[in-house]
């Protein structure tokens, strides 16, 4: 693998080679109840307890669509610059499965409720935007659990029926980093939206992914294999190293891609044929008479529209504008709702410059180093907001508040009572600061003598001295003023 | 009473709501007529303490405003009854006691009836002659070896013998219709949206309908007005307000346009059919409605498209019975798919399997579009065809079924022969509107014929109304010798 | 288009029916005359027709997302031919 001016490539014995991926997100949407019933969605029920008897298909049972869902979608849709359909269909995707009680799942083909859309990436060398095929509204499956008994499976179909999204791209992504940006992207537009949480741990985001390979600087596509139902990022960007790799070398050993679905073992480190799909999918789509075309009208999609939150892209746009941000800075705060919410919380008060770079350096550090998230973190943007105010005003150092923050990620104290309990404010009273510094100047006059002479470093051993005496409370910039004053020559 | 079993639903309404008789008395007169069934097998399951019980209940303590107060009913086994075996006609369901009930029933039940028993029925409502069925064939009360017609076919034949005093059935093709009028009864398939199919085992989801199946046309407005409404459960229901069909039920027609259109009559059609569908004409002038010739162009198409959508949707509809969740599940295999398999080879008769392996085929890939979207357009066509008349008439005439009812087995190994049975009513579900069928008269052997009355979308009084105007003019009588009681 | 046993193989397993080797010829006989029935259609031109998306002339009606359902765990899992106190139990797949 080399990177050529930020290509990625995969070095063969016989050439360079490109990437194409192209990814199958499934995300299942925040809404109460399932996609067609009433039932919960919570996660992390008791078995088949969010079952109702259209989830488990009894006879006789049909579909009657939540519209929430569909608002969902449709908010989806919008932040992917997509086309909102006003004309989609519900299909029935035909096959047999111990989790399916239906025998079919409803799903859209060929007419789904989003168009083409895009979504902007911000990489290390610029950004890449990546087109959206569609987006179509679908039910979950339940789950089989094949591990408690040695024979047989167990179904629990509390995840039956629950919505998806299926959100589509183009085979525009090129490398795992690409990857790792993308669905970074998506579900932060979905979080923003509130459309989906995204969390993976608990299955809300998975993916299939789609990798072939072609000569460098070819344009048409090679041949592509599936890789199904990968749920963490790390797992995409492993199982695209390994599958590309694994191509080159059946292409480069003159033999052909087989188009085939696999699955990325985790254990090994390694993707494999799924032997178990015989006679491949002939999933003999057709639309679901139990349910209606469904019809948008203008009106609801502009009423969506227009009350849709800020998303990322325009976030970003106004932190750059409004508060003098970097593109990189904006992206990082931009990043996560909650980060960007925190951050605009700290500069309603406070210092915009020393906020941006606490957040990002120290209390970052802090949320890595303990594996929180910033909701999480006992370092609250009032807290913040206070710690950053008490340097503005000169009360500590900035060393000092290093100091005061570890106690902070800690404890979830408030900075102005360690202060007060610890006595760390500054000493900024010029008459008593001067009063130290004569003191050091006489004390070394033979390197007081040798600074004027032109040994300009001195001038750190000077300020080191004022900080012993002064239990290191001494306020720099007036340390530096008084000091400079004196030594003038 | 012993005749009351003879009597129509209206007539014995009246008299419980007359308090000239009890509940508890009707009930078991047709219990005791239940008991000759042997013969005629057109029960499934016989709930006669639940009846007896709910007809003391009922006694005790009278309602007397509902529709149908204190009346015992026996539905066909289609129908979800909570507490009560549901087969649908299937070694698949033989073991499915339902813990809900059917949106159908549940109207049935608040109007003050009660369930009286389940009817026997061809499997998964496949069938036109009730052959098909696990629980063996209904027999025609009309004559000894003679089919009822089907699928509800035990509907029909439990109806025609007094073994009920009114019941409901399916439509899916015809299924309520033809097996009317080989028995000599009524039966109505409303509207498409009109009946809710929560709850109903779903035979093709864009095809079914319920609808009643009584003795009089009168009967059937009453049953109609305590069966159709709006469920929000089922997402194909029409947002309507509910009719008084029974309470607005005329014979006054004058002034109604009346079609009839060429292409009903087929070549070969016995003259007796056709003998009846002039007298139905004169009889609909004499009522002062217009006759007017029309053309539906695409009859002959719609019984090849219907074997198409309807096999397609079953085959989607029929996946759920896998044995997993209820139901029969095979003890033969060692892993799903051989589970899967084993039991729905075992669980499914024969016509249910060809048509699961039809509706299959015309949904794979490769022959979607040749086959499936084929037909679909097919069914637009036909579809326009009744639109275009319907802006010209208010009903159209035309018989029921090719014939009266055949001998068991006459059809049974050619298919094609068997479908062609629901050549006239398959048209109707294709296009989704309403049609009755009433008893018009005999062929040669005194087998009864119906002749059908085709409405518009949700214009259910005024078929009525006119099928009323016919019925009293025919003045259909039938005296069966009920061999099956020797 | 006739249809041939190999076809009907594959059908059948698509549909996850097992077809009787005996009943084969029988089942292959029946469909093919059905098939030839309904490819009558094939006399119509509908090149200009629409497929009929829906019998109903009504939008898609939508409920509310309220979650009123479930919570039944005995009653849907009482009805199955095999299962514990919280599953349904089938035979392992293959994989």
């Amino acid at each position: 693998m080399t990177r050529e001016k930020g290509k990625y490539l995969i070095e063969g014995e016989k050439g360079k080679w490109e990437v194409v991926i192209g990814l199958e997100v499934h995300a299942q949407v925040s809404s109460n109840s399932k996609l067609f019933s009433g039932s919960s969605t919570k996660f992390g029920a008791e078995p088949n307890t969010q079952v109702s008897l259209v989830d488990s298909a009894f006879p006789g049972m049909l579909p009657v669509i939540n519209e929430f869902c569909v608002q969902q979608a449709i908010k989806t849709g919008l932040g992917l610059n997509a086309k909102i359909n006003s004309y989609s269909v519900f299909d029935r995707k035909n096959y047999f499965y111990a989790d399916l009680p239906q025998g079919y799942q409803i799903s859209q083909y060929k007419n789904p409720i989003v168009g083409e859309g895009k979504i902007t990436l911000d990489l290390p060398n610029g950004t890449k935007t990546i087109g959206i095929e569609r987006l179509h509204l679908e039910q979950d499956a339940g789950k089989s659990i094949h591990d408690l008994d040695p024979s047989n499976t167990y179904v629990d179909l509390n995840r039956s029926g629950v919505a998806l999204m299926e959100i589509v791209s183009k085979p525009d992504l090129s490398s795992p980093d690409e990857v790792n940006a993308y669905i970074k992207k998506l579900r932060s537009i979905m979080r923003y939206l509130g459309t989906c949480d995204g969390n993976m741990q608990e299955g809300s985001l998975r993916a299939d992914v789609n990798v072939s390979v072609r000569k460098e600087g070819n344009k048409e596509l090679g041949t592509r294999c599936e890789i199904k139902n990968v749920n963490s990022i790390k797992f995409m960007q492993m199982a695209i190293i390994y599958e590309a790799q694994r191509q080159v070398e059946l292409l480069e050993a003159g033999k052909s891609i087989d188009q085939e679905t696999r699955l990325f073992d985790t254990k090994k480190n390694e993707t494999r044929s799924m032997r178990s799909k015989e006679d491949a999918h002939d999933y003999r789509y057709f639309p679901d008479p139990d349910l209606l075309p469904l019809n948008l009208n203008k009106e609801l999609i502009e009423n969506i529209k227009k009350n849709l939150p800020e998303l990322p892209d325009q976030k970003k746009e106004r932190f750059i504008n409004d508060y003098s941000l970097t593109a990189y800075e904006a992206n990082v705060l931009v990043s996560e709702k909650e980060i960007s919410d925190y951050f605009e919380e700290v500069v309603k008060t406070s210092d915009i410059k020393l906020a941006k770079n606490w957040i990002m350096g120290d209390l970052f550090a802090s949320l890595n180093e303990k594996n929180i998230s910033i909701s999480q973190s006992p370092v609250t943007a009032k807290k913040m907001s206070q710690l950053i105010d008490s340097i503005s005003s000169g009360v500590i150092s900035g060393r000092t508040a290093k100091e005061v923050f570890e106690i902070m990620k800690e404890s979830g104290e408030e900075p102005n009572k360690i202060i007060e309990s610890k006595g760390l404010q500054q000493k900024s009273d010029p008459k008593e600061l001067e009063k130290i510094i004569e003191k050091i100047l006489t004390e070394n006059n033979d390197k007081v003598e040798q600074y004027k002479s032109g040994k300009d470093k001195l001038f750190g051993f000077f300020v080191g001295q004022v900080m012993k005496i002064s239990g290191g409370k001494a306020n720099p910039q007036l340390v530096n003023q008084i000091l400079k004053n004196k030594l003038k020559k | 009473m012993a005749d009351l079993t003879k009597k129509s639903l209206t007539e014995i309404v009246s008299l419980i709501k007359k308090k000239e008789i009890k509940s508890e008395e009707v009930t078991n007169l047709f219990i005791k007529n239940i008991e000759n069934d042997k013969k005629l097998n057109s029960f499934i399951t016989n709930c006669n303490e639940h009846a007896v019980k709910k007809a003391k209940k009922f006694d005790k303590n009278p309602k007397l405003d509902t529709l149908l107060p204190g009346i015992p009913i026996a539905v066909k086994d289609l129908f979800c009854t909570e507490g009560v075996k549901t087969t649908a006609g299937s070694k698949m369901l033989d073991n499915f006691i339902p813990n809900y009930e059917s949106t159908i029933t549940k109207n049935l039940w608040n109007e003050g009836a009660f369930l009286l028993g389940k009817l026997n029925c061809d499997e998964y409502a496949m069938g036109s002659s009730n052959e098909t069925s696990f629980f063996g064939n209904v027999i025609n009360p009309v004559a000894e070896n003679t089919v009822p017609g089907g699928s509800s076919g035990g509907s029909a034949s439990a109806l025609a013998a007094d073994l009920t005093p009114a019941t409901i059935g399916t439509d899916t093709g015809g299924s309520i219709r033809q097996p009317a009028s080989f028995t000599g009864t009524v039966g109505l398939k409303p509207t498409y949206g009109l009946c809710s199919r929560w709850g109903i085992v779903a035979f093709a989801s864009s095809l079914d309908q319920a609808g009643p199946m009584t003795k009089t046309v009168e009967d059937c407005a009453l049953m109609l007005e305590a069966m159709a409404g709006f469920d929000e459960k089922d997402s194909t229901s029409i947002n309507k307000k509910k009719e008084n069909y029974s309470k607005n039920l005329t014979n006054n027609i004058k002034g109604l346009k009346i079609g009839i259109p060429k292409e009903y009559r087929v070549d070969g059609m016995p003259k007796e059919i056709d003998k009846l569908w002039e007298n139905g004409k004169k009889i609909l002038k004499e009522s002062g409605a217009e006759i007017i010739d029309i053309s539906l162009p695409n009859t002959k198409y719609a019984l090849p498209t219907y074997y198409i959508v309807a096999p397609a949707e079953a085959s989607s509809n029929l996946a759920r019975y896998d044995g997993v969740k209820y139901g029969f599940r095979s003890n033969k295999g060692t892993n799903l798919i051989e589970m899967y398999e084993n039991t729905r080879s075992e669980g499914f008769g024969d016509e249910v399997k060809r048509r699961i392996l039809i509706g299959t085929y015309v949904l794979s890939s490769g022959y979607y579009d040749a086959y499936y979207i084929k037909a679909q357009k097919v069914r637009q066509l036909i579809k326009n065809d009744f639109d275009e008349s319907f802006k010209k008439v208010d009903a159209i005439l035309t018989p029921s079924t090719p014939s009266a009812a055949f001998k068991i087995g006459e059809k049974k190994n050619d298919p094609i022969s068997m479908y062609l049975n629901d050549i006239f009513t398959v048209p109707v579900n294709l296009a989704g509107i309403p049609a009755i069928s009433i008893p018009a008269g005999t062929d040669n052997n005194n087998y009864p014929l119906g002749l059908q009355l085709i409405g518009k979308t949700l214009d259910e009084q005024k078929l009525l109304n006119i099928a009323f105007a016919v019925e009293k003019k025919i003045n259909f009588k039938q005296n069966l010798n009920r061999w099956w009681e020797k | 288009m006739s249809i041939d046993k190999d076809k009907i193989k594959h059908v059948s397993k698509l549909a996850r029916i097992s077809v009787d080797e005996k009943k084969i010829d029988d089942l292959t006989k029946d469909l093919s005359s059905i098939f030839k029935f309904i490819e009558q259609l094939n006399e119509l031109n509908t090149d200009k027709v629409e497929p009929l998306s829906s019998i109903l002339n009504e939008p898609l009606r939508s409920r509310k997302d309220e979650i009123n359902d479930g919570k039944i765990r005995d009653k849907i899992l009482e009805n199955s031919p095999k299962k514990n106190e919280e599953f349904f139990v089938v035979p392992k797949v293959i994989e």
